[in-house]
């Protein structure tokens, strides 16, 4: 089983980056960048296929390192 | 009447009075650079060093104060090494290669510039821009000793051009009242607001970021090592990011993004200021203030860097967000570009369109750096509540995962572009390392007692590595020198790493500001004499 990558693993991070802030802004108010943003994630979640690479994932975005030293 | 509009650091030529001033009819010369800044000096020399006349004016009589451009890259340490002029520069500058960044009150990661030996000069070093510039001038004074043709005229101010076909008239005035030269070629090396762009109603257009940074330069004795720091959303909250960056004579460049709508003159008063700075020294630090300025700025460039006999260079033609040190770096780069097609087309050893490659290569390099310092500005500055939400998502997970870290921008900084597929560039003939593909700027590598890039100069070179080649190679009038060199004189193998890769030698046709031309495995006359007929627009 593979385990969650979190060494760099996208080709082109800046282009990426921007093209990622591009597709957000281009959605409007903030219900419109919720839904697009759950959209988003099932897309990727489905693409990546493993559950337990998802739940690693899902552990790893509650993190907050803010929070974690209040 | 000619009025100061900024005081000075160094007063390096003072008025004196030319004698084209009482001749009848206006003197023509063959090269003309408008503005005494770092790129039109650095033009000068190379010009001048390469037997060619040139004028130099400027409204001023020396170098403005501010330290103003503070990061002075390995590839411009480079081209002043050609000049002669990088010795002082490294003497005085401070070299650096780490940076860090943090995010409130947390390191997110740090980074290392040049992670790798062999190169003669450090990814960066910081210094002044007044000294960086003096330092020019100061060699272009040596070099008029030697017999260089420069001439630099304080407070010739360029009030009006008139362009014709194979000159342009320029009126001049001076504090002994007003002459007229003529040039063969006009160059306008006179700043972001270029006032020859104006003369000749060029536009200049681009993305306006709406955001201010505060610039102060203290003087104190602190421990912080020589490493450039950078904060989102510092705890401190001085700013919504801040640099900290250090400079020679303890001195210490800190840059504060105090945002849009701020009072300027409010915001430049000395306790505001100091109150900034004690929030993010904390109380007790003694410091001076040297130098402060608020600036905003836009990502723009010329539609085109030439205009029949006039060209542009440096922030005349394009400008970008500070995010980089793509700014007088890139002014360099155009230099290093056009000097070397200016003395051939000249020397009538190349055609004119040669000079269309400057516009080709150089705007090519210009929307490079617009590109990167735009993606700088919007990870520093997120314009909407997503991006600013993304943003800082990303330093959150910099903090642990790596692979966040190459997402976080605060400002990529400055190497200097591939020219790959354009007019000028060769075929690759060889399929080695990449870095060293037809069009790269030549990586620098350890030979023998020294290094390759001052061997290769500044002229047309054939780099035979482990190959044969003859000595010199002369196409309608333009000789190629040969450089033979083994990879045996580098034990570290960097050589053979950075231009042979798998390959046993390697023959490298290189122009003369050290971009490859085009590669080969082994000598081939036809192909070469091919390439060197392309590299000055001859194909």
């Amino acid at each position: 089983m593979a385990d969650l990558i979190t060494d760099p693993n996208l080709p082109d991070p800046d282009g990426f980056y921007a093209e990622l802030i591009r597709s957000f802004e281009a959605q409007g108010d903030d219900a419109a960048i919720r839904a697009f943003s759950a959209r988003l994630i099932l897309l990727l979640a489905n693409h990546v296929g493993d559950r337990a690479v998802l739940s690693r994932a899902l552990a790893e975005a509650a993190r907050n390192p803010a929070h974690a030293r209040g | 009447m000619i009025q100061d509009r900024y005081s000075l650091a160094f007063r390096l030529y003072p008025y004196a009075r030319s004698a084209d001033q009482d001749a009848t009819d206006p003197v023509r010369h063959p090269v003309v650079i408008m503005g005494g800044g770092p790129v039109g000096v650095a033009l000068a020399l190379d010009l001048g060093l390469q037997g060619i006349p040139v004028v130099v004016l400027d409204d001023h009589e020396g170098i403005g104060q501010g330290s103003r451009a503070i990061c002075f890259s390995k590839r411009t340490l480079e081209i002043c090494d050609r000049y002669g002029a990088a010795g002082p520069m490294l003497d005085k500058g401070i070299a650096w290669t780490l940076g860090k960044v943090f995010h409130d009150d947390r390191k997110v990661f740090e980074f290392n510039l040049l992670p790798e030996d062999g190169h003669r000069f450090p990814a960066f070093i910081n210094l002044q821009q007044p000294w960086f510039e003096k330092f020019l001038i100061d060699r272009v004074r040596q070099a008029q000793a030697e017999g260089a043709p420069i001439a630099l005229r304080g407070r010739n101010r360029v009030d009006a051009v008139a362009p014709r076909d194979d000159h342009v008239l320029l009126d001049i005035t001076t504090p002994e009242g007003p002459y007229r030269i003529a040039a063969d070629w006009l160059i306008g090396c006179d700043g972001a607001s270029s006032p020859l762009r104006g003369m000749l109603g060029l536009g200049f257009v681009g993305e306006v970021f709406k955001d201010s940074f505060l610039i102060a330069d203290i003087r104190m004795k602190a421990d912080f090592p020589t490493e450039r720091w950078f904060w989102f959303e510092p705890w401190f909250k001085s700013g919504a990011s801040t640099l900290l960056h250090r400079q020679p004579d303890d001195i210490w460049r800190v840059d504060f993004q105090i945002g849009w709508d701020v009072d300027r003159a409010e915001e430049l008063k000395e306790d505001n200021i100091r109150r900034r700075l004690d929030a993010m020294l904390g109380d007790g630090v003694g410091y001076d203030i040297v130098w402060s300025s608020i600036y905003t700025f836009q990502c723009r460039r010329m539609e085109r860097f030439r205009h029949g006999r006039v060209l542009f260079a440096g922030d005349a033609a394009h400008q970008v967000s500070p995010f980089g040190a793509r700014g007088a770096n890139s002014g360099l780069q155009d230099v290093d570009n056009l000097g070397w097609k200016l003395g051939m087309v000249i020397r009538g050893r190349a055609p004119e369109a040669l000079l269309d490659s400057y516009h080709e290569e150089r705007a090519h390099g210009a929307d490079e750096n617009i590109l990167h310092s735009t993606r700088a500005t919007d990870f520093i500055t997120p314009k909407t509540p997503i991006s600013h939400v993304f943003r800082n998502a990303v330093l959150d997970l910099a903090e642990r995962h790596a692979f966040a870290r190459p997402l976080v921008n605060s400002g990529r900084l400055s190497v200097p572009c591939s020219y790959d597929g354009l007019s000028l560039t060769g075929v690759d003939g060889l399929g080695g390392p990449d870095r060293t593909r037809p069009g790269s700027p030549c990586p620098d590598a350890p030979l023998g007692d020294g290094f390759l890039l001052p061997r290769l100069g500044g002229d047309f070179v054939i780099l035979a590595i482990d190959a044969e080649a003859p000595e010199t190679m002369t196409q309608d009038g333009v000789t190629a020198r040969r450089l033979a060199v083994s990879a045996a004189q580098d034990p570290s193998g960097a050589l053979a790493a950075r231009y042979l890769g798998a390959a046993p030698g390697a023959v490298y046709l290189i122009r003369p500001d050290q971009h490859v031309v085009a590669r080969w495995a082994q000598y081939d006359e036809t192909a070469l004499r091919a390439a060197l007929r392309r590299a000055c627009a001859k194909e």
